[in-house]
């Protein structure tokens, strides 16, 4: 097993360990306040050291953290309705990527997003989280049933890739994805995106782009997985680690390459140590940027995104 | 032409076989006369196997002669995450390419006549870096996409590409979001857009501009997918069918318009132009 992997192992044994000795506590608690305490105050310590310089494979392992909150976490703990609409209307209903009508505080919109389990039965019917053509094209579906509503579009990246399987070549992922792109160009309603756990390639584009990509702090966002591109240009996919480095893939990377607009913040070493303050900066930010591209009429959205998208990479931009 | 000279290598000067006259054929290994291979172009006339083109050779065989004039011919490389992979960075293996092939970037734009009738061409160059989707090639396909839109010119693009180029990170990721935008525009607008799609078009180029046109055509035999088949058959642990991933694989399950035999591609794409109504 990979020693990175579990890098937070000793403080994960730090906290059974307090977990333990409150238990004791009940009976005795003056023997064990005092050691609590100590151990309160090493853990406190630790997380600061631990967390202050994570490398980029380290908030890899973050964002692919089994107990990290997934899409049904955040609708459940942001918004007050959610009704799940589903089917692409050509061939079937993709449970990796789903969506529906939502509502958050007084907003209503479409959500869209990818969906990962957290038991291997939800994850075989999910697929991880890989969307097949059918996810995209409903994606598509009802992106433009926001766009007949007039609702803004929000979307939850979450996503190792889009799957790649046999069928879904033979029922055109490519295709799927590129007119998804095609689309949310031209998309005359607010698109916000926000990057909550893994951005894999074009899986993650596919329902990526848009007036606000939003990113959590200790999410990735990548062109290809820096395991992939590992076992491509080092030969060897040991080399992860040197790969996510030099692929830039995190966060503040991305911020500042001006790919994404804001960083949402975490609690300190991921979302999994205290979703509900991670559930409540998400519909904080979320809020915020509706608020802040309701005000702009279709012509003027779909020009200022387009500029955006035509800025990335800019000849000359780099110099 | 990499192929070729390592066929001399392998032979040698004294093989005996004249080097400049006959052409082995990759893929069926016939021995075709040089002006019979070179006359198609780069086709098997026995196997009907289609060669890779350069971005030149491309063009000279679609445009109406002396009538190209090409865009932005300066855009080059850029390095966004000064990219490294231990062994080599991103900037020489740049610079390498560009030493090879005479290009500044992966694709050549700019604007022609076919048949008489102006047009705005993209066309990919393989040989430079897989033809791989860097943030010199999407911009090069914006302005090109950008200007069909503003002279309302049919625009045609020639993929040949392996996806986004990973040196250049997020980066080559957005330049399928770019180019889509570009793409938009002109559906938007009415202005014709013809994607065709040559060996080979995968990855990020084919799950954006290649798979987003008004029509679809690829050369006989190209290979055509989003996955690699290598990363397919480890996912679903088994081998894939003879014949995955080629044109006529995505033209049986609906995909592509047509097939045309590279002789028949200009005739093809003017005849088509011909229904557009300005």
């Amino acid at each position: 097993m990979d020693p990175q992997k579990d890098f937070d192992q000793e403080l994960k044994d730090i906290e059974a360990k307090i977990a333990e000795l409150k238990l004791l506590a009940k009976d005795d608690s003056v023997r064990f306040g005092t050691e609590i305490a100590q151990l309160e105050k090493e853990k406190a310590d630790l997380e600061t050291s631990l967390y202050a310089n994570l490398s980029p494979w380290q908030i890899v392992q973050i964002a692919r953290h089994p107990q990290r909150p997934l899409l049904r976490d955040y609708i459940e703990g942001i918004f007050s309705e959610f009704i799940e609409l589903h089917g692409d209307r050509r061939f079937g209903d993709d449970a990796g990527l789903i969506g529906g009508l939502a509502t958050i505080e007084d907003r209503r919109a479409v959500l869209i997003g990818h969906q990962k389990g957290r038991t291997v039965e939800d994850n075989v019917k999910m697929n991880f989280g890989m969307a097949n053509p059918e996810g995209y094209r409903k994606a598509l579906r009802l992106m433009k049933l926001a766009e007949k509503f007039r609702l803004p579009v929000i979307s939850f990246i979450d996503t190792p890739g889009a799957y790649p399987g046999l069928d879904a070549e033979a029922r055109g992922q490519a295709e799927a994805i590129a007119a998804n792109l095609a689309a949310m160009a031209s998309l005359e309603v607010p698109i916000i995106v926000i990057v909550t756990g893994e951005g894999g390639s074009g899986g993650a584009l596919g329902i990526g782009m848009g007036d606000s990509v939003l990113m959590l702090a200790y999410a990735v966002y990548s062109v290809i997985s820096p395991e992939g591109c590992a076992s491509i240009l080092w030969r060897d996919g040991a080399k992860a680690p040197e790969a996510a480095a030099a692929l830039k893939i995190t966060a503040a990377s991305l911020l500042e390459m001006g790919v994404v607009d804001d960083i949402v913040p975490e609690p300190l070493g991921g979302a999994h140590r205290d979703p509900q303050q991670t559930l409540a900066n998400v519909k904080d930010a979320l809020i915020k940027r509706l608020k802040k591209h309701a005000r702009f009429s279709p012509k003027k959205l779909v020009e200022t995104r387009y500029e955006k998208y035509a800025d990335i990479g800019r000849w000359k931009n780099w110099w | 032409m990499a192929w070729f000279r390592k066929r001399k290598n392998k032979h040698g000067a004294g093989e005996g076989l004249d080097e400049n006259l006959w052409v082995v054929c990759p893929d069926c290994k016939t021995h075709v006369h040089r002006d019979e291979w070179f006359a198609a172009p780069k086709v098997c006339p026995k196997c009907v196997f289609h060669d890779r083109l350069t971005a030149r050779e491309r063009l000279d065989i679609t445009l109406d002669p002396g009538t190209f004039r090409e865009f932005n011919p300066e855009i080059s490389t850029s390095d966004p995450l000064l990219f490294t992979d231990g062994k080599e960075s991103y900037f020489t293996k740049a610079e390498a390419a560009k030493g090879r092939t005479g290009l500044n970037e992966a694709v050549v734009t700019g604007s022609g006549k076919l048949d008489d009738q102006t047009v705005t061409v993209a066309v990919m160059d393989f040989r430079f870096l897989g033809g791989s989707l860097g943030s010199g090639t999407g911009e090069k396909i914006l302005l090109a996409a950008d200007y069909a839109l503003r002279h309302r010119r049919p625009f045609i693009v020639f993929s040949a590409s392996g996806g986004a180029r990973m040196h250049e990170g997020i980066v080559s990721l957005m330049q399928m979001a770019k180019t889509c935008a570009g793409i938009a525009r002109l559906h938007k607008e009415g202005i014709p857009y013809i994607s065709v799609l040559t060996d080979p078009t995968t990855g990020g180029v084919s799950a954006s501009f290649a798979m987003a046109g008004d029509i679809h055509i690829a050369e006989p035999r190209a290979l055509i997918g989003f996955a690699g088949r290598r990363v397919i058959e480890q996912t679903i642990r088994q081998k894939l069918p003879p014949g995955f991933q080629t044109a006529e694989y995505l033209l049986e399950h609906g995909f592509i318009d047509l097939i045309a035999h590279r002789r028949d591609m200009r005739n093809c794409l003017s005849r088509i132009l011909r229904y557009w109504k300005r």
